[in-house]
């Protein structure tokens, strides 16, 4: 164990030096802006191992790591909030492309008007590109989930989108154990992916093809990210021997007899998971996996501790439906036997979650409107 | 050059790809292909090259291709070359090749910034002067007068066309240079120059379209040549954006402009005034680039 204060960002950055990758682009934002400074820091030092450019816009910096990586190199970039939205194009055309890049977002409301704080619309409008989504609540998590990122992304050949909250986990300083190098080479060594760019060897690769084909390609990739958490499951099984920590795509606390559980994702599980002491018998269903969405480990859990009701922290808002893992939660629950009441509380424009939101939404009993939701501003 | 000098075994073109009879990007990139070849990887982005490449598991080029979207082809270029580094294969070429919406328009930000950090790649602009793929819809590299889709009669392609050399140019690469499909040998030297060179390098290739400027397809290589020799479109080569130098000059004085807007039904009904200002206009550009070659001149 080798135990470091450092922020959120700072982990991510050192895992990537960790984990050994040959390439990558970086592009300021707020709040993810530390992440490439840190990495530049290690490039400065000779420590990165890889090549480190500064290109001239977020689209720049994830194109570069698809042709990179489209040639066989183990690539990385990091976005927030419109850097992330200016790359939908690309986004959509890398899972298209199976190209195992491992891409951090920070979550940053996307305007206007200009905001920092962390709403988690701009991740969750990039859920239909065909990238897993890994949703972190504290540095520890976001050090790991960068490294296991990289094992379950080149296994699968499908990118993979690690995301965690601006400032509340990006700024927040905390002790992480951020492992030596040789460690994380047990785990992960290097790419083994085969190059989609073989110089020598004709290939038209990611060229028109017909409606057919591409049904067949889109639902390989789907059936491929089902798999996920279950690769998941083996590769934190290796974790668990090497580290001595492992993680669940969704991760329970649950009281013997609680039929009432928060489902948050984020550093907002974080804010429960302390609160659940100063709750009545409440339980934590922490979502970790949004995409694939773990519906069966859901129904599973929702169904053992016959849950009555789901209490959801949505960080977000779809305007016109409602916040998004509400509405997840819903659809997975569709033909359930008994199904919990599922109560969403809105916390759009990322404002920060108090206990006292909690009690009060938790005493509010039944929620009179259709689509059960209660708004941050009117738990205060 | 003899047609039985060609060297067959070098041609990286198959036949039976997909271009219209006449294409000149078709030409171009037989040509660049041969010139670059083998050890070659092509970046392509959205233009005709996207149909003419073939519907995999067929392909026209026996060089490796890899497609990217409308905006990222100067980007996926950086990518590639770097990522071919970082597998140990420097000797690989990386071309990038991309229509002039992907150079002149959608595609300049990625261009300015590849060219910037002076990546180690060729990036090759086939300007047939319109979106030609989606059907002859107006780009900036559209010639003032032209007829487009999107400037039908009485409208017209109002503006001149962007100097996209002048603004590679202003970015100080080793290398730039024109070249058209009427005269491979100057087109092959300067590719064969441009390969021993290293950082960013820039061709820019004018390829007739005779769908999209309404020409017969057997026209191509003759308003290619007639383009040149009008000045409409000068031969020249451009090292580290400040020495400029003719590789080919128009016989004796250059041919009225009428003569290469007559040949083509997309400026056809372009009124005297108009074809005037035209004239003028390449005219002006033809004297600014004598001095800048001038000046290189007497500089060197």
């Amino acid at each position: 164990m080798s135990f470091e204060l450092i922020s959120g960002s700072q982990a991510a950055a050192i895992a990537v030096q960790r984990v050994g990758v040959d390439f990558v682009a970086a592009y300021p934002i707020t709040p993810q802006t530390a992440i490439v400074e840190t990495l530049a820091n290690f490039d400065a030092k000779g420590e990165l191992g890889g090549e480190f450019v500064s290109v001239e816009s977020e689209y720049a910096a994830l194109a570069s790591c698809y042709g990179a990586s489209a040639s066989g190199a183990r690539v990385f970039t990091a976005t927030a909030s419109h850097g992330l939205a200016y790359m939908h194009e690309i986004i959509h055309w890398c899972s298209g492309a199976r190209v195992p890049i491992v891409m951090v977002n920070v979550n940053r409301t996307i305007g206007a008007p200009w905001s920092l704080d962390p709403d988690q619309g701009d991740s969750l409008s990039q859920r239909d590109t065909g990238w897993m989504q890994i949703y972190c609540s504290n540095a520890q998590e976001v050090f790991d989930t960068v490294l296991q990122a990289y094992a379950l992304s080149e296994e699968l050949l499908l990118p993979c989108m690690v995301v965690f909250d601006g400032f509340y986990v990006s700024h927040t300083y905390e002790a992480v154990d951020v492992a030596e190098k040789e460690d994380v080479r047990n785990l992960i060594g290097a790419p083994i992916f085969q190059a989609q760019v073989q110089p020598g060897t004709p290939g038209n690769m990611h060229a028109l093809t017909t409606g057919e084909n591409q049904m067949l390609l889109i639902k390989n990739r789907h059936e491929t990210m089902l798999r996920a958490p279950a690769v998941f499951e083996d590769i934190n099984k290796r974790y668990e021997e090497i580290f001595g920590r492992s993680y669940k795509v969704i991760d329970c606390v649950i009281p013997p007899g609680a039929k009432t559980v928060i489902l948050a994702a984020g550093s907002t599980s974080e804010t429960v998971r302390w609160s659940l002491p100063q709750l009545n018998n409440v339980g934590l269903i922490q979502l970790r996996m949004f995409r694939p969405f773990p519906a069966d480990q859901l129904c599973s859990v929702i169904e053992a501790h016959d849950v009555e009701k789901v209490v959801v922290v949505d960080r977000n808002c779809s305007t016109g439906m409602g916040g998004i893992f509400a509405q997840e939660l819903r659809a997975a629950l569709y033909g359930v036997e008994k199904p919990p009441a599922v109560q969403d509380m809105v916390l759009a424009g990322g404002v920060d979650l108090t206990l006292q939101m909690l009690e009060n939404m938790l005493d509010s009993g039944p929620v009179e409107n259709r689509v059960e939701e209660k708004w941050g501003v009117d738990l205060l | 050059m003899k047609i039985e000098e060609l060297n067959r075994e070098s041609e990286m073109l198959y036949s039976g790809h997909n271009a219209c009879p006449g294409c000149g990007a078709a030409l171009a990139v037989r040509y660049l292909t041969r010139a670059l070849g083998p050890n070659l990887v092509l970046v392509l982005t959205a233009s005709c090259w996207s149909i003419i490449s073939g519907m995999p598991p067929l392909t026209a080029l026996k060089c490796p291709i890899l497609h990217c979207p409308f905006p990222s082809a100067g980007s996926v270029g950086s990518g590639v070359k770097r990522g071919l580094n970082a597998k140990g294969k420097h000797d690989t070429t990386v071309v990038v090749l991309a229509g002039d919406g992907g150079t002149f328009d959608i595609g300049l930000q990625a261009l300015s910034g590849a060219a910037q950090r002076n990546e180690d790649y060729i990036f090759i602009c086939y300007d047939n002067e319109a979106y030609m793929n989606t059907g002859m819809q107006t780009s900036s590299a559209t010639p003032f007068g032209a007829r487009t889709a999107t400037a039908p009669y009485p409208l017209f392609k109002a503006g001149q066309k962007k100097d996209i050399m002048q603004i590679m140019a202003a970015h100080g690469i080793p290398y730039a240079a024109t070249a058209t499909v009427a005269y491979p040998e100057d087109m092959e030297i300067k590719l064969k120059k441009a390969k021993e060179i290293s950082g960013f390098r820039f061709i820019h290739i004018l390829s007739p379209c005779p769908p999209g400027w309404g020409t017969e397809s057997s026209d191509t290589i003759q308003l290619s040549r007639l383009a040149v020799n009008t000045g409409f479109f000068p031969l020249y080569e451009i090292r580290n954006g400040v020495s400029w130098e003719m590789t080919w000059m128009p016989e004796r004085t250059r041919t009225p402009l009428t003569e290469y807007l007559s040949r083509q039904r997309r400026f056809n009904q372009m009124d005297e005034l108009r074809v005037q200002a035209l004239q003028e206009e390449v005219d002006h550009d033809w004297d600014c680039l004598m001095e800048r070659v001038g000046a290189s001149e007497k500089c060197d």
